[in-house]
C-alpha cells in the first residue's frame, strides 16, 4: 500500500469516524451540562429571543466601533483567511469532487489559478496572525498549545495544497498524499480543540444572543 | 560484456550484417537518432550510438513468458521503430520465445538449453508475466517446470534482466487481491542481477525498443528511477505530458463521458483519470505508430504501469476522492460519541453540585 492509498483509504475512513464521534461527544456533552437556573422573568418572549439570537450572529461579524482601532488588523487578517479558506474548500475542483462523492452535491469550480492566488493570500494572512500572536503581550499570555496546534493544523493543508497545485517539491502522488493526510490530521483534532468553532460558532452566538435578549441586553 | 572496439573488424558485427542486407550507415544513423531522441539523450550521442551499434555483435535474448496474457508479446510485435523483424533479425538474437518460435516441446527445450550454454553470462533475460510462488510455484509450469525454478536457474547466468509489463515488474493483475497464486514480480525474487522494469499493461513497445538499443549500443542499462524504470520514459507523469493538462489548470472538467466537457476534450480528472500519479510515456510516444493513447480516445488513464494498480480503487473514482466509510460505520461512530458525551456530562453534573445560592 502506497502512502496515497493509505491516505485515501484507512486514514480517511478513520479520520471521518473520529470526526463524527468526537463532534457527537462534544455537542452532547455541552448540551447536557448543568446550567444555572434562570429565576428572573424573561424580558421578551421566545420569538423576540430567537430574533435576538439571529441579530447577535450577524452583529458579531463586525466589532464595536470603539474597539475597531485596536483590533482592526486582526479582524481584517482573520476575515481574509477565513474567507480564503471558504473559497479554497468550496471553490477548488478536487474539493468539490470529494464533496460530490460523499454527498452527491456539486457546483461549478473556480479556475486553479484563482485557488492558488487565494491560497497564497490565506497563507500570508495566517503567518501575519501568528506573528501578531507571538508579539502581542496579552495575546501571547492568553495563547495555549491548542491555539498553536489549531493554527498549524489549518496552515499545513493550505501549504501542502499550494505545493500540490504547482507540484514544486516531490511528485504529485507524494504531495497529494501529504495534503490529504494534513487535512485528516485537522479533521481528527477538530472536535477536541478550538477548531470546533467551525461547527459551533453560529450556534454559540445564537444561544448567547437569545440569552442577552431574555435579559433585555443589547444583541 | 561485449567490447564494441574488439569487434570493429569482425564480419559478424551488426554493421557488417546490416551492410550485407543493404542497410547503410545513414539508415543506422537515422535509427540511432530516433532512439537517442526517445531516450532523451543529447543529440551528439546519436553518432556514437550508431557507431557502437555497427561494431556490436547481436545480443542473445532469452524471453520467458510466465503467468501472463501474451499482451506484452503482442505489444512488442507492434513496435513501430524498429519493427519486431528488425529487432529479431538485426539488433538482437531472440533465441527463445515460446509464442514466436517455430520449435515446440523437446525441440524448444533444447533450444533454450543451447542458447543458455552458448551465451552464458552474456544473454539478456526478458520476462513477461508474474511468478507464482505459492505451493512451490505449481500454478504456472512450462515443460513441467515451475516458473519459479526456471527464473532462478536462468537468471543466474544472465547479463541483465528485462521485466516486461506490470506483471513481471510488480506482480500485476495476478498479484491483485486475493492473489491466489502468491504472484510476485521479478525483483522480488532476483536481487543479484541488474534488473530494468518496463511496466505497463501492456508496456509501450517503443520503450522496449529504446532500452534494447541503448543496451546494445552502450553495454549497460540506461538510467533508472527508484522503481528500476528507465528515467527517459518514466521520469514524468502522464498528467505532466497530457495535452489536456491546460484544461486541468483552468478547472475545465468533463463530468461524464457524454457531456459537453467530454465533447470539448476537457480534463478527465473527475472521471477517475490516474494520469497525475502514473509514470509512463503513453502521452508522448502514444500507441499504434503515435496515433493515440487512452486519454486522447476519451478515457482516463487507469494507472496500469504503477504497482498494485488493480487494487487502488475504482478506475472511475477521482484521485481527489477517498474510500467512504459507509453510513453504518458513521452511525456507530455517532452513537459512540453520543454515549461518551452523555457519560461525560453526567460525570460533570455529579461532580458539580448546584450552588445553594441558586435556590429561589
Amino acid at each position: 500500500m502506497t502512502l496515497l492509498d493509505f491516505a485515501r483509504g484507512p486514514a480517511f475512513q478513520a479520520s471521518v469516524l473520529i470526526l463524527i464521534a468526537g463532534s457527537a461527544w462534544r455537542v452532547v456533552a455541552m448540551v447536557l451540562l448543568r446550567r444555572k437556573p434562570q429565576f428572573a422573568a424573561p424580558r421578551h418572549g421566545l420569538p423576540a429571543r430567537v430574533g435576538g439570537g439571529a441579530a447577535t450572529i450577524l452583529s458579531r461579524f463586525a466589532p464595536r466601533r470603539a474597539f475597531w482601532p485596536r483590533i482592526a488588523v486582526s479582524v481584517v487578517l482573520s476575515a481574509t483567511f477565513h474567507i480564503g479558506l471558504a473559497i479554497i474548500i468550496f471553490g477548488g475542483a478536487p474539493h468539490i469532487l470529494l464533496i460530490r462523492q460523499l454527498t452527491g452535491l456539486t457546483w461549478p469550480s473556480l479556475p486553479k489559478g484563482v485557488i492558488v492566488i487565494v491560497s497564497g493570500v490565506t497563507l500570508a494572512s495566517m503567518i501575519a496572525l501568528l506573528i501578531r500572536r507571538l508579539n502581542h503581550p496579552v495575546l501571547r499570555l492568553l495563547s495555549t498549545a491548542d491555539d498553536y496546534l489549531s493554527w498549524l493544523l489549518v496552515f499545513l493543508p493550505v501549504l501542502t495544497g499550494i505545493l500540490l497545485s504547482g507540484e514544486t517539491i516531490g511528485g504529485y502522488a507524494t504531495l497529494l498524499a501529504l495534503h490529504i493526510l494534513s487535512v485528516e490530521l485537522m479533521m481528527i483534532w477538530l472536535p477536541f480543540g478550538k477548531l470546533m468553532h467551525a461547527g459551533l460558532v453560529f450556534a454559540g452566538r445564537g444561544l448567547m444572543g437569545m440569552n442577552f435578549s431574555r435579559k433585555g441586553a443589547a444583541t | 560484456m561485449q567490447n564494441a572496439d574488439d569487434n570493429e573488424n569482425d564480419d559478424n558485427t551488426l554493421g557488417a550484417m546490416l551492410a550485407a542486407r543493404g542497410i547503410g550507415r545513414r539508415s543506422l544513423l537515422k535509427f540511432a537518432i530516433a532512439m537517442a531522441s526517445s531516450l532523451a539523450l543529447p543529440p551528439g550521442v546519436a553518432p556514437l550510438m550508431a557507431a557502437n551499434l555497427a561494431k556490436a555483435k547481436r545480443r542473445s535474448v532469452i524471453w520467458l513468458s510466465f503467468q501472463e496474457c501474451t499482451g506484452c508479446t503482442e505489444t512488442l510485435l507492434r513496435s513501430s521503430s524498429p519493427t519486431i523483424e528488425q529487432l529479431i533479425f538485426d539488433f538482437i538474437s531472440l533465441d527463445y520465445q515460446e509464442t514466436l518460435m517455430a520449435a515446440a516441446g523437446a525441440a524448444a527445450e533444447k533450444t533454450l538449453r543451447d542458447a543458455i550454454a552458448a551465451n552464458k553470462g552474456e544473454y539478456l533475460l526478458a520476462i513477461d508475466g508474474s511468478i507464482p510462488t505459492k505451493d512451490s510455484g505449481v500454478y504456472s509450469l512450462t515443460g513441467g517446470r515451475s516458473n519459479l525454478d526456471m527464473l532462478k536457474e536462468i537468471a543466474a547466468d544472465a547479463k541483465a534482466i528485462l521485466a516486461i509489463g506490470t506483471c513481471a515488474a510488480y506482480g500485476g493483475i495476478p498479484k491483485a487481491f486475493p492473489n491466489p497464486t502468491g504472484a510476485v514480480g521479478v525483483e522480488d525474487l532476483v536481487s543479484n542481477k541488474p534488473i530494468i522494469n518496463i511496466p505497463g499493461c501492456p508496456p509501450v513497445p517503443e520503450v522496449l525498443s529504446g532500452v534494447l538499443a541503448y543496451f546494445i549500443s552502450f553495454g549497460k542499462l540506461p538510467d533508472l528511477d527508484e522503481r528500476k524504470r528507465p528515467l527517459a520514459y518514466f521520469g514524468a507523469t502522464i498528467h505532466d505530458q497530457c495535452y489536456r493538462r491546460a484544461f486541468y489548470d483552468q478547472g475545465k472538467f468533463a463530468h461524464s463521458f457524454d457531456d459537453e466537457g467530454a465533447r470539448q476534450g476537457w480534463c478527465l480528472f473527475e472521471l477517475g483519470c490516474k494520469g497525475p500519479t502514473t509514470h509512463n510515456a503513453c502521452a508522448s510516444l502514444k500507441w499504434n505508430n503515435g496515433t493515440s493513447f487512452p486519454i486522447q480516445s476519451g478515457h482516463g488513464c487507469i494507472g496500469c504501469s504503477e504497482p498494485d494498480f488493480w487494487d487502488a480503487g475504482s478506475f472511475y473514482t477521482s484521485l481527489a476522492g477517498g474510500s467512504a466509510t459507509g453510513w453504518r460505520n458513521a452511525g456507530v461512530a455517532a452513537a459512540v460519541g453520543i454515549a461518551a458525551g452523555a457519560a461525560a456530562a453526567l460525570a460533570a453534573r455529579n461532580k458539580s453540585r448546584p450552588d445553594p445560592e441558586d435556590k429561589p
